[in-house]
């Protein structure tokens, strides 16, 4: 980031955690916990033991991090070399990003800048029209249908872990991730123990990865035993159930047909299901036992826009209750095609312009590539 | 613990009762020495032949010896310490827990309708943790205790995704109930015979134990190898060949799997030439650092079939079943 947007963010970084210690909070059991931080264009600093709020909030105010993280992971000796941390468990997290679900929105609101000119256009470019590199960096800016697209997931996700895997609603946080998705957190003394590659097979029956024909009695070599799933049945078995049998009235016309045509068609149902019915979550963040995950109440550098819990999934709107940056105007220099809405106020698009934007539109606008201080 | 009878101690004989069994008998180490004994001596040494060609000693428990069976298992024991070979040890109780499996198998398909469950499900919790319990015709267990064990299995069935889940519960046979504490059992055989201490054998015992020393150094494992490649790196050179960009994962897994081959970093770096952003210095210093003979000297492993999977690189084929790294592929052990 160049210096003299640097210092604008900063600014406005550090109001917030001077401001808002109320959202800002150490996760429970934190001193077993390990901590790091990132300053805007600096590498990371880990391996930090911070024992209560009071600890967090100093460490905000003398470094004002762009980016603060947390650790899944309860240590004996969090503040020692991973060698020597002594892993005594880890939460269970999941991490849904819009990105990653291959929405067709995702053109309309993602933004190519050029590298060499900075030439800013929309959707994904192959050569840039002023210039002709053909070396991009894109953002992708907010998009309403991204978020409500992935609460749909958060849904199925929070669907499984309390229906198959027994967790209780009150053991999982759901959070904002600040940028493009949901964080979501399950303390359970059941599953805190767990393994790498224990959370990999777990991760796989969330996504519906590598199910087999043969689970339902499906056999390569015609079977007598075909154990196809009723919807009344739990787990996998039953949601399968649901969508291939949409009604009672067709199940044994449609039972017929599905044993007729074959363990391959089979297959290939079974990987439509999984495109439509299994989570998309991203297997390397539930798999890694040791990250450090984005803190809660901390502000995202890719947005300005803050991590924070949704109590109510289903209202919440991030571009509204988490866009808690000043509302100090600025004036910025923005390049930005596209037009969006945060606080309920529409921004741009701005071509090229001097703006006088509230801090947090202007921060935003910096954070994503669009715009410069002047 | 339930007490076992002398009948589940012929099945059991790991269980710390039989310790209690040979006590009430009044039998001494020397006692077993004497020529009276050698029927048990030599069952005692067939036993693990038996499992040091692995197969499993499984006699008819029906018409058995309990009290042979019993002092023949703790021969066993006496003999392999005096082998002191690990080897032929762990072979003995990896074919000893699979013996105990179809014991247990039998036992809790037998006892699921009579409720006379107690002993088998004991020695599941109490050696190993883990709290059985029934639901009709089925054994259900909790998730973390299933996944901990069965992520050991490579079979697709395993997956947790292919099981029947309920509120945190997952079902299973008698047979795969006992398949998943297999290797715990092996590993509880192992640690109590590393654990026991003898000072010295009765003389008659030693030639047996210079016949098992002699039998354990035949077992060098003959590998076959095939010059097929995995399907994972035949996708990943396909990629390459046709100019198309392969991801950094990829790109590693191709190295790593080809240096552990035994090839050169000269001779694999020709196969990015393809690459769309090929740069033959880049790709030799990459190279370098992956094969170790650069930079801080760790040689980077091939990742394993799970990490694959995980990154959308594998392309498993009913060839790779079984293992868990690409590098085992088309290895076969003979036996």
């Amino acid at each position: 980031m160049l210096e003299k947007n640097a210092t604008l963010v900063e600014g406005a970084f550090k109001e917030y955690y001077f401001n808002r210690f109320d959202v800002v909070h150490v996760p429970v059991r934190a001193s077993e916990r390990e901590f790091g931080y990132q300053k805007i264009n600096s590498g990371m600093i880990r391996h930090l033991a911070i024992k209560n709020d009071k600890e967090l909030h100093l460490l905000l105010m003398k470094e004002i991090p762009s980016d603060v993280y947390c650790s899944n992971a309860y240590y004996s000796f969090p503040n020692l070399p991973m060698a020597e941390k002594d892993w005594k468990g880890a939460d269970l997290i999941f991490d849904i990003d819009a990105k990653d679900l291959a929405l067709p929105c995702r053109k309309d609101h993602t933004v190519s800048k050029c590298t060499s000119c900075q030439n800013v256009s929309t959707g994904e470019q192959g050569k840039c029209s002023l210039c002709g590199s053909t070396k991009f960096e894109s953002a992708s800016v907010i998009c309403s249908n991204c978020i409500s697209e992935s609460k749909k997931e958060v849904k199925k996700l929070i669907d499984i872990l309390t229906s198959d895997l027994a967790i209780k609603k009150e053991e999982i946080d759901v959070y904002f991730s600040g940028n493009e998705g949901f964080h979501i957190r399950v303390t359970n003394t059941a599953y805190e123990t767990l393994g790498s590659q224990q959370r990999a097979d777990l991760v796989d029956y969330i996504m519906l990865n590598g199910v087999i024909p043969e689970t339902f009695g499906i056999k390569r070599q015609n079977s007598s035993k075909i154990l196809l799933p009723t919807a009344d049945e739990k787990g996998w078995r039953g949601r399968i159930a649901q969508n291939l049998f949409t009604t009672k009235a067709k199940t044994s016309r449609l039972t017929k047909q599905i044993i007729s045509e074959g363990y391959q068609s089979f297959q290939l149902r079974l990987e439509e299901i999984k495109q439509s019915m299994g989570v998309k979550v991203d297997p390397k963040v539930t798999m890694d036992i040791h990250r450090i995950f984005r803190l809660e109440g901390s502000i995202n550098s890719k947005s300005g826009l803050s991590k924070i819990q949704c109590s109510n999934l289903d209202s919440f709107d991030p571009f509204l209750e988490a866009c808690l940056l000043g509302e100090d105007e600025v004036q910025i220099i923005s390049n930005c095609p596209l037009s969006l809405k945060l606080k309920n106020k529409k921004y741009g698009p701005y071509n090229n312009e001097t703006v006088t934007l509230p801090k947090y539109a202007a921060v935003y606008l910096i954070c994503k590539g669009l715009g410069n201080t002047l | 613990m339930l007490k076992p009878g002398v009948k589940d101690l012929a099945k059991y004989p790991f269980l710390a009762e039989a310790g209690e069994y040979l006590r009430d008998t009044g039998l001494s180490l020397d006692n077993l020495g004497d020529p009276d004994w050698k029927p048990i001596l030599e069952r005692a040494y067939g036993r693990i032949v038996v499992a040091s060609s692995g197969q499993i000693y499984s006699p008819d428990i029906e018409r058995l010896d309990n009290d042979s069976e019993i002092l023949s298992f703790i021969v066993a024991i006496i003999l392999l310490k005096s082998v002191a070979i690990n080897t032929l040890t762990r072979r003995f109780s990896l074919a000893e827990a699979r013996r105990a499996e179809k014991y247990l198998q039998q036992d809790l398909w037998a006892g699921k309708d009579k409720k006379n469950l107690e002993l088998p499900l004991k020695i599941i919790q109490e050696l190993f943790g883990i709290r059985v319990s029934i639901e009709k015709e089925e054994f259900v267990i909790n998730i973390p205790d299933y996944l901990k064990r069965a992520v050991h299995f490579h079979e697709k069935e395993w997956k947790l995704v292919n099981r029947r889940v309920t509120n945190g519960f997952v079902y299973l046979t008698a047979h795969e109930t006992v398949r998943l504490i297999r290797t715990e059992l092996g590993e509880y055989i192992n640690s109590k015979i590393q654990s026991i201490s003898i000072n010295s054998i009765p003389e008659s015992f030693s030639e047996r134990v210079q016949d098992l020393i002699l039998l354990a150094k035949k077992f060098p494992e003959t590998v076959v190898v095939s010059s097929e490649y995995p399907p994972c790196v035949k996708h990943a050179i396909e990629v390459l060949e046709k100019g198309e960009n392969l991801p950094h994962s990829g790109r590693f897994l191709l190295a790593t799997y080809l240096l552990a081959r035994g090839q050169s970093v000269d001779q694999i770096a020709p196969l990015f030439k393809n690459a769309p952003d090929y740069n033959e210095r880049i790709t030799k210093y990459q190279l370098e650092h992956i094969s170790g003979s650069a930079g801080k000297g760790t040689k980077y492993q091939c990742p394993s079939c799970d990490k694959l999977r995980s990154e959308n690189l594998c392309f498993a084929i009913p060839d790779c079943d079984g293992i868990i790294n690409p590098v085992q592929f088309g290895k076969k052990r003979k036996n």
